[in-house]
């Protein structure tokens, strides 16, 4: 249903702003897919992303997901240490082409992408009885 | 959650995705017998001000509620939990990266913090809490005369 399409691992992006170059790193959100009924369901998480910052791309069939970060150090404060790196995320996935794309829904909430991609139509499985000869 | 730290080779060397077994194999054996307590999700930032440190956590999904901070002299504990919303019988998975559970982490800070004055805010799946010193025990500057 919801192919990968990129190897994991990050990326690096480099952004130019002023005379500082700064380097941002690009993650790959763990994501949660399932089926429900007819619809495919993809989780993504990309915490520190706001609503505004998330970019969703569907061209022919390949799915891309971009979240991008502003900066995080809290104002007036140093890094002190850190367990976790923050960063941008980027994952992409080729869907079948029996996903409705008219009919995707996308929802940010707490950090988390939910979208939900509808099976089309005519990907139904069609139930054909057989006459007796 | 899936943070690949370190990339020199671009996105298909091989190493990336055996660090990543590595780290899920790790993540299901934490879950295992009583390392709970020894657990260490989820992963959390320090930042330094003048007389005061701030905390951050990436929590994606869980809304504010989900959350339980507590403060104790230089004891700053999170718990909290992943809840399934949809999970019923008939859903058929094809990945389950994000993280499940219950979590509980306690970490110590080198000073006591005022629990009176501890700002603690969720956005965009981040928590970010901020803890001053007691006013009593801040270091004081002394002048030197000569």
């Amino acid at each position: 249903m919801a192919q990968e399409l990129a190897t994991q691992g990050g990326r690096n992006m480099t952004q130019t702003n002023g005379a500082d170059t700064t380097v941002e790193h690009m993650f790959t959100p763990a994501v949660d897919i399932f089926e429900k009924d007819d619809t495919t369901v993809i989780l993504a998480d990309m915490p520190g992303v706001a609503s505004d910052d998330v970019d969703i791309t569907l061209e022919r069939q390949v799915l891309t997901l971009i979240g991008r970060v502003k900066n995080h150090a809290p104002e007036g404060y140093r890094r002190l240490s850190a367990e976790y790196r923050e960063g941008g995320y980027t994952r992409t996935f080729t869907l079948s082409d029996a996903v409705d794309q008219d009919k995707i829904k996308a929802d940010f909430k707490h950090g988390t992408l939910r979208l939900e991609l509808p099976r089309a139509a005519e990907a139904k499985p069609k139930k054909i009885t057989v006459k007796a000869a | 959650m899936l943070h690949t730290l370190f990339d020199p080779f671009g996105a298909s060397h091989p190493f990336i995705d055996m660090r990543r077994i590595q780290r899920d194999m790790n993540r299901l054996l934490d879950g295992v017998g009583t390392s709970r307590h020894s657990s260490t999700y989820p992963p959390v930032n320090f930042w330094a001000g003048e007389d005061s440190i701030v905390m951050t956590a990436e929590l994606p999904g869980l809304g504010e509620d989900d959350i339980e901070l507590t403060v104790q002299d230089t004891m700053i504990s999170l718990r909290g939990e992943f809840k399934d919303q949809d999970i019923d019988e008939d859903v058929s998975w094809h990945r389950r990266e994000r993280p499940k559970g219950k979590f509980f982490r306690t970490v110590e800070l080198p000073f006591r913090i005022d629990a009176e004055h501890v700002d603690a805010r969720f956005e965009n799946g981040v928590l970010t809490v901020e803890m001053q010193r007691p006013e009593d025990e801040k270091p004081k500057r002394i002048s030197i005369k000569s």
